[in-house]
């Protein structure tokens, strides 16, 4: 106990004395510790936007999908769809879920009627794709039950109606011959310039309001099913999904496949070994500068070695000590470096940087802290490895008279 | 029981052209607890060998040390150095205070290897020391800053601090004025008396031998006892042996002086 606290006393001394040089050494071993920290850490977010990005379109891991086709005018009718799906989701308790539909519908804008693309969903899509809304809400599960169907459209929509934001309540009539009046409760920016009106409706609610003409007929879009499930039921789960729609679906064509491959895994290991590998480099410079000076410092301080070794200092002792001088001075460098580079990402608007924003912003990850330290400690270890051999290799009498 | 008794002792060296210098010739010594023992002769004669060896930072070619009554080759090298630090102080002709510390870090510095209370006390008891030595008043002065006489009183009590039984002393007044020679000399005395340490001084300075209880002469490497109040005065031929005489470190310096060393090694067969 006497031992450990003498050294880290010790060294603590030494530090204490050698400010100068200490400060001059590890500068550098700051600087790296804090670029090391702070890339991890914008990996870490870039990583999340890109994560973000894609789940915004093809879903969060792991989104399996199924898709379904007449194969010919003689398939079964696609009303049976729906409650097939509702049968499997509840087979395999699957909670995330969302029948997912591209159509097209009427709307009467003040210039007229006109069709504009509609996505028909249920109210987990939301979660399930992250989908942003600027103005108003997504759909809850109560929207469902609602009279009037509730819809989230895109600003293009809402100018071509001619209101100004949803302080005013919003409605538009949906359909052609018996229009019901709809509800717009949300907004989405539009994501290209150019973009047409669009619209997201609440499955149930479109078709207990409006049947597409073309809804029924052989070689129209029918509505997928997309379920949100946990990775590692999703390689089971994707086989017996197909099977069983399949099964209650004659002369339908069912592919189920999920969005695993998506890529998003490419950038965050790429990203991390250029991280990795510039901090390294910044470490390996500083770390270098440390051991030079911690070298030289040694050579002025062969006396006293040999001094403290007449005291009763044992070359284990030595050695330590002068491990421990290293070590705790780049644990004071990672430690500065590590909050310098907190200060800096929480300072900067880094979510801004990378385009739409992330949606869960991550707090400053603490593994990137830990591996600031661990690499800034790791340093002083390697880096007083060479100057406590050379300490303790001394022979005391010449030590004494050196 | 001697404290320390060295029986034959030899200390030998092979040097880079292969021959073999011998230090130390049969070297046979025992110090008892309390005592003052001095020994004198001039440099490269192997004082300094000598109280390595004695101090435990040196190991004997051949023969036997026995540091009470226990064979020190039978002490690991950790237990050596754990009764270097606890059981001798060092006192260094060029004092070795550490650099850029106070005079109280400096004699605190060989209690952080003590144990227990001594290292958890260490400030108190070094402050405590500084005022035996009469520097109770300088305690945050930097070694710098203090006279010569000052900073071997510093380390006097650096030396002491752990309480040693054996207080080994390199030529103690050798960068010390001869009156500031006495003055350390017989605080050193006084503190050894008092604590019962103790005491061996290797010294060509004859005053500061002639404090001693008993007094040796290391010749060519050998050790032989002298007299220095009598008799024993006669090896130095007419060098005056007042107080603060000095032996002269180059015999051809003094005319008639025998030569009692000569520089160049002893050969003797590999």
């Amino acid at each position: 106990m006497t031992g450990l606290v003498g050294a880290l006393v010790e060294a603590w001394d030494e530090l204490r004395l050698h400010k100068l040089r200490v400060l001059l050494a590890l500068i550098g071993v700051a600087a790296a510790v804090m670029a090391i920290t702070a890339v991890t850490a914008v990996v870490q977010m870039l990583t999340q936007a890109y994560t973000e990005a894609g789940e915004r379109s093809m879903g969060r891991q792991v989104t399996i999908t199924i898709d379904a086709y007449p194969r010919s005018e003689q398939a079964a009718p696609a009303s049976e769809l729906d409650a097939t799906y509702a049968v499997a989701l509840e087979r395999y308790g699957i909670t995330w879920a969302t029948r997912d539909w591209y159509t097209s519908v009427p709307f009467r804008f003040p210039d007229g009627t006109r069709q504009v693309e509609v996505r028909a969903v249920d109210p987990d899509l939301g979660t399930m794709q992250r989908v942003g809304v600027d103005e108003g809400r997504w759909f809850t599960d109560a929207d469902v039950d609602s009279y009037a169907p509730r819809l989230v459209v895109n600003d293009v929509f809402l100018e071509s109606l001619g209101a100004g934001g949803l302080e005013s309540h919003p409605t538009v009539l949906l359909g052609d011959e018996t229009p019901v009046r709809a509800v717009i409760v949300g907004v989405t920016a539009r994501r290209w310039p150019g973009e047409m009106a669009s619209a997201i409706v609440l499955y149930d609610q479109l078709t207990r309001w409006y049947t597409p003409e073309t809804s029924d007929g052989w070689g129209q879009p029918v509505p997928s099913l997309k379920v949100w499930v946990p990775p590692e039921a999703a390689d089971d789960l994707a086989p017996l999904l197909r099977r069983d729609v399949a099964a209650v679906l004659p002369g339908w064509d069912v592919q189920a496949y999920d969005n695993r491959d998506t890529g998003t895994g490419a950038l965050d290991g790429a990203a991390r070994w250029v991280a990795f590998g510039v901090g390294a480099f910044a470490l390996l410079l500083g770390g270098l500068g440390l051991v030079n000076i911690a070298l030289v410092t040694v050579r002025h301080r062969i006396r006293e070695i040999g001094i403290r070794r007449s005291f009763g200092a044992t070359s284990g002792r030595i050695f330590f000590g002068v491990l421990m001088e290293s070590v705790v001075a780049t644990a004071v460098a990672g430690l500065v470096g590590v909050v310098l580079a907190v200060a800096v990402i929480k300072n900067v608007p880094v979510d801004t940087l990378f385009g739409g924003g992330i949606q869960d912003r991550p707090p400053f990850p603490v593994s990137a802290a830990l591996v600031g330290m661990a690499c800034a400690t790791g340093v002083g270890a390697l880096a007083g490895l060479i100057p406590a051999t050379v300490a303790v290799r001394v022979k005391v009498i010449d030590a004494i008279r050196y | 029981m001697s404290l320390l008794e060295l029986t034959g002792v030899t200390r030998s060296v092979r040097l880079p052209d292969d021959r073999l210098l011998e230090i130390l010739r049969g070297v046979t010594l025992s110090v008892d607890t309390g005592e003052h023992v001095a020994v004198v002769g001039r440099s490269g004669t192997g004082k300094s060998t000598l109280l390595n060896i004695l101090g435990l930072l040196d190991a004997p070619t051949d023969g036997e040390y026995l540091l009470e009554g226990v064979p020190i080759g039978r002490l690991s090298a950790r237990e050596r150095t754990r009764r270097r630090g606890r059981d001798f102080g060092f006192v260094f002709q060029q004092f070795n205070l550490l650099p850029g510390r106070t005079a109280l870090e400096n004699v605190a510095a060989p209690l952080m290897y003590a144990q227990g209370r001594q290292f958890w006390r260490r400030t108190t008891l070094a402050a405590q020391m500084l005022d035996r030595v009469g520097l109770g008043d300088r305690l945050d002065t930097m070694p710098e800053k203090l006279s010569g006489g000052e900073q071997q009183r510093v380390a006097i009590a650096r030396a002491l601090v752990r309480g040693p039984r054996v207080i080994l002393a390199d030529e103690p007044t050798g960068a010390l004025d001869v009156e500031t020679g006495q003055e350390v000399m017989g605080l050193l005395d006084e503190i050894a008396s008092m604590t019962g340490a103790a005491l061996v001084t290797i010294t060509h300075d004859l005053a500061v031998a002639a404090r001693a209880q008993r007094h040796y002469r290391l010749t060519e490497g050998v050790l032989v006892p002298v007299d220095l109040g009598g008799a024993g005065h006669e090896w130095v031929g007419d060098v005056p042996t007042l107080p603060g005489a000095r032996l002269p470190v180059n015999p051809g310096a003094v005319a008639g002086v025998p030569e009692l060393a000569r520089p160049v090694p002893a050969q003797v067969e590999p």
